[in-house]
């Protein structure tokens, strides 16, 4: 084995590694003091692990084929690595409070572990790989879930998450053997040429894609969500409605269409099915919400129906609108959790509808940027929402699913409705005991400000899109 | 930089200008200045326009540009002017100059109230340049999304319910639109976006202009109040605050009729020949209902955005009917019915205003107590109900005459119904204004009430004389039309 030729190939792993290892070292070595830079020592790490990535690097696989690297994974990976960034900056505030502070290295740590989980899912080439990275991905996630032991619907999100993630586990590994069981392989490489399409094969798709739909949370793989997104810590529930959705949707992506081609008919109809019920029913669900965590779990499942639409056809095009969409997403869903997140902390955990009223008169500026973030998620222009839905829906419409992103469309609509009703009570419905007028830490500052450029700008710059669709080529 | 990008310019400029000041006073200047500007932009664009024309230039789109934005999928950020452009955007340049005078008294967070105002007419100036059907979607939809908070923040009476209706129908209407634009898009072969060029291209198979066509005509349809499709117009002008209503129904609603016009028949003219007789009978529908329904109103904004639903169907009634004297009639509708409706609408506000209720059996003998605002009143209901030497009756004349160039039963019999409306508005413009402003007044605190301020007076004015203008000499606006109506015709026809 010659080391010089896995460096550079699996540099982005390398550093994270040697990331995590030094937020390990800086955990026991700092005292009290050090332990109120944690949040700063993270994040630099960080944005030197981007840097990293961002770096022009070479494809190519290590270990016989198990581990592969294109240039497309490597913007992923950056993608994620930013959302992970977001998240450590909003987590400082909650991670200052008393029952909290003496545990920040843990959240830090297993952060990062989730994070390196899914560099090394996007990167599998085979099977097994693909399953150590998604189970790297999950089991500290479910830590994270019940971060804060002691409150009850923490812990009780936790003990959900991990059932819900072990029997999706399961069922995919079920799948997996069923697979290795009729072709013999469990190479990404080797698998399509010895694919048939029996119905055992159709079968153990079916178990894979429920796997992955699990992790995604689409629908009928969602009921966990509501749950442990509520009893989650607001910052952990905005990064696994993002970073942890984004990897998945982008796994899938790439299994499906590399490792399933022949089987390209019954997969688009299973994905057909299930984003119309992501969809509708998401939807339908997010209506009713009082509990904005609740509401946000909600509009996180009918967001991962959309970025199925990128999926569907398959195209290269497609690749590009789910990488933009999931940037995009990325961007206002984590400016919304940031204030939900920031309030939360302020208040002593009010986060429902109701408590937001008035919310404009005493936070003016927390409210804009909520509502500019609602507005990209709902797709309206000129924020980057609805620039990235546009190009999901050409994605899908070029393979010809003309009914399929009709009924996204009118989804559009309904979706409209249940983000206005935030902007409404914010804006227009007065209320006796608005949340009080309060200063945002510069931490918590600085995410909402680079989630607002990314709302603001991606879509009106086409450069992010462009570089995006520079490597979507060969997929 | 193309000058037409100073059209959406500028009022982006204006929403920086807002942010920074700090006083009513600067706002108040912002706002003045930049209306001011755009307002001469936009009777120089009329006159540079006439200008080439007159020089000889042939091209069917004038000061044209086009940036490469999104390459993948070949959208630009395309530009261009015909007549019919230049004239809508002369409409919106002073619908937006006169609504900031009309919102001159506006108390209630006012910086946020003109931002929102700037961005609105952000999309209405970008939508009338655009020739890109995506930069075209975008702007509309700009266009739409402030109208929530415009409405749902400073408007009055049964405000959250109608702002959230008029969003989602017209988001409902841009769902359809959207699907139509794709459509049109891989249907021509995915090269272009460009409008032009999808009709240079002219090679959408007929059997998707089937399905496309339906969706991009109610799609605009929508928001042009097309029956059924209109029930979010009464309720949301209603709501409205004075200057957002003069914007939404003298302009605003203009983008459906231009969109119709300018994607559904243009660029599917197959469909839309085989299916202008659906449409066709509901617009006539929307212009005699519309009539009828004001009839019976008791709120003053009702009468008028039935009115409005009764004349903006015309408008599509009138492009429905494919020949050059009508469409060029659909158009001078436009203008004349953005001019008068801002007029109303803003001498609604004002009345409201003072006497703190717009229901007609409330209010009489108004002609004593405020004679400007109540003859104000009586010449845009006089425009309204067409009388010669007013806009409208420029208008409906053309229409009514093109209507009946087409010589088979159907198209005539549709005309006859139509023509009904004219009576139909005469009957309840004449019995609002007689109830209202003649006769004694009856309630003794509006007799202690006063007249317009300077600012009312002079918005009052500045419509005034544009209505008038365009009713005492059309030919040189109708001329300007008419050259690029026939171009667009002419392409619908071959």
């Amino acid at each position: 084995m010659d080391y010089t030729t896995i460096f550079p190939l699996m540099r982005a792993e390398l550093t994270l590694t040697a990331l995590l290892v030094l937020v390990f070292l800086y955990d026991l070595i700092a005292g009290r003091r050090g332990h109120h830079w944690f949040s700063a020592v993270t994040c630099g790490l960080l944005v030197v692990q981007v840097l990293v990535n961002l770096l022009p690097g070479a494809e190519g696989e290590l270990f016989g084929g198990m581990f592969r690297t294109t240039a497309m994974s490597g913007v992923v990976k950056s993608i994620l690595t930013i959302g992970a960034l977001i998240v450590c900056l909003q987590a400082d505030q909650w991670l200052q409070r008393e029952d909290t502070h003496h545990k920040q290295g843990e959240f830090y740590i297993l952060t990062l572990s989730t994070l390196l989980g899914m560099y090394f899912m996007i990167d599998a080439g085979h099977f097994l790989m693909f399953f150590i990275g998604l189970e790297l991905a999950s089991v500290p996630m479910a830590c994270l879930v019940a971060f804060d032991k002691y409150k009850h619907h923490s812990a009780e999100a936790g003990a959900k998450y991990i059932l819900c993630a072990l029997f999706s586990s399961g069922l995919m590994l079920f799948g997996v053997s069923f697979l290795y069981g009729t072709t013999g392989t469990l190479y990404f490489d080797d698998m399509p040429a010895r694919l048939s399409g029996s119905p055992l094969e159709i079968l153990s798709m079916v178990f894979f894609f429920s796997g992955l739909g699990f992790k995604i949370s689409l629908v009928p793989f969602h009921l966990w969500t509501a749950d442990a997104y509520q009893g989650a810590p607001t910052t952990v529930t905005s990064y696994l409605s993002v970073v942890s959705k984004a990897a998945a949707a982008f796994a899938l992506f790439t299994t499906l269409v590399k490792v399933f081609s022949p089987m390209v008919e019954q997969w688009q109809t299973l994905l057909w099915v299930v984003t119309v019920l992501s969809i509708t029913v998401a939807n339908l669900f997010a209506l009713r919400q009082q509990d904005l965590k609740r509401f946000m779990a909600f509009s996180s499942i009918s967001q991962a129906g959309y970025i199925m639409l990128a999926v569907i056809g398959g195209s290269a095009l497609g690749m590009t609108s789910l990488v933009f969409y999931v940037l995009v997403y990325m961007a206002a869903n984590l400016a919304v959790f940031g204030v939900l997140s920031t309030v939360e902390q302020h208040t002593g955990g009010r986060v429902s509808l109701e408590d937001y009223n008035g919310f404009y008169r005493t936070n003016p500026k927390l409210a804009v940027m909520m509502m500019l973030a609602l507005f990209s998620l709902a797709g309206i222009p000129p924020f980057a929402g609805f620039f990235s839905k546009f190009f999901v829906f050409t994605a899908a419409f070029q393979s010809g699913f003309y009914l399929l992103v009709f009924i996204a469309l009118l989804n559009t609509v309904i979706s409209l409705y249940y983000y206005l009703l935030i902007v409404k009570a914010m804006f227009i419905t007065p209320s006796d005991t608005p949340i009080a007028t309060f200063r945002t830490d510069s931490y918590t500052r600085l995410s909402l400000a680079l989630c607002m450029a990314g709302v603001l700008l991606l879509g009106l710059v086409s450069a992010v899109y462009d570089g995006i669709n520079a490597f979507s080529f060969g997929l | 930089m193309n000058i037409l990008s100073l059209f959406p310019a500028v009022p982006l400029l204006m929403m920086l200008g807002l942010w920074l000041s700090k006083s009513r006073r600067q706002i108040h200047a912002v706002m003045v200045a930049g209306s001011s500007v755009l307002l001469a932009l936009a009777i120089w664009l009329v006159f540079h326009y006439l200008g080439l024309r007159e020089a000889g230039e042939t091209a069917q789109m004038l000061l044209t540009d086009s940036v490469m934005w999104y390459a993948p999928l070949h959208i630009h950020y395309a530009v261009g002017v015909d007549g019919i452009s230049v004239a809508m955007l002369l409409l919106s340049a002073i619908i937006v100059f006169t609504g900031t005078f009309a919102s001159w008294q506006m108390q209630k967070d006012v910086k946020a109230y003109f931002l929102w105002f700037c961005l609105l007419s952000v999309g209405v100036f970008g939508f009338f340049i655009s020739v890109d059907l995506f930069t075209m979607f975008m702007f509309y939809e700009v266009a739409l999304i402030p109208m929530y908070l415009l409405i749902g923040v400073w408007g009055s009476g049964r405000k959250e319910y109608s702002a959230m209706k008029l969003t989602l129908m017209l988001m409902g209407g841009s769902a359809l639109l959207l699907i139509g634009i794709l459509g049109i898009y891989f249907g021509s072969g995915a090269t272009t976006m460009n409008v032009q060029e999808i009709a240079a291209l002219h090679n959408i198979p007929v059997q998707l202009q089937r399905i496309w066509f339906p969706l991009v005509f109610v799609g605009f349809g929508v928001l042009g109040a097309l029956f059924p499709f209109h029930t979010w117009s009464p309720d949301g002008h209603a709501s409205a605050p004075t200057a957002v209503s003069m914007l939404h129904a003298g302009v605003l609603m203009k983008l459906g009729g231009y969109g119709c016009f300018r994607v559904a028949m243009y660029l599917l003219p197959d469909a839309a020949h085989e299916l202008s007789w659906i449409f066709i009978i509901l617009t006539t529908i929307s212009v005699v209902y519309g009539a009828f329904s004001a009839c019976v109103q008791t709120d003053l904004k009702y009468i008028n955005a039935y009115s409005s639903v009764s004349h903006c169907g015309l408008v599509l009634f009138a492009i429905l009917m494919m020949n050059t004297t009508a469409s060029t009639g659909a158009i001078l509708q436009m203008l004349s019915h953005g001019l008068m409706t801002a007029l109303f609408f803003a001498l609604i506000g004002m009345i409201y205003g003072r006497t703190h209720t717009r229901d007609v059996r409330q209010l009489s003998g108004l002609m004593k107590v405020m004679p400007f605002l109540a003859v104000g009143y009586v010449i845009a209901g006089l425009a309204n109900l067409g009388l010669p030497g007013l806009s409208g009756f420029v208008a409906e004349m053309t229409i009514f005459n093109g209507a009946f160039m087409n010589d088979d039963t159907f198209h005539r019999v549709v005309t006859i119904i139509a023509c009904t409306s004219i009576v139909i508005t005469a009957v309840y413009i004449l019995r609002v204004v007689g109830k209202i402003l003649y006769g004694t007044c009856e309630n003794p605190e509006h007799l202690k009430l006063s007249d317009a301020t300077w600012d009312e007076r002079f918005a009052v004015i500045c419509l005034v004389v544009a209505i008038a203008g365009m009713g005492l000499a059309p030919l040189w606006v109708s001329d300007m039309i008419r050259g690029s109506v026939s171009e667009l015709i002419a392409h619908i026809l071959s």
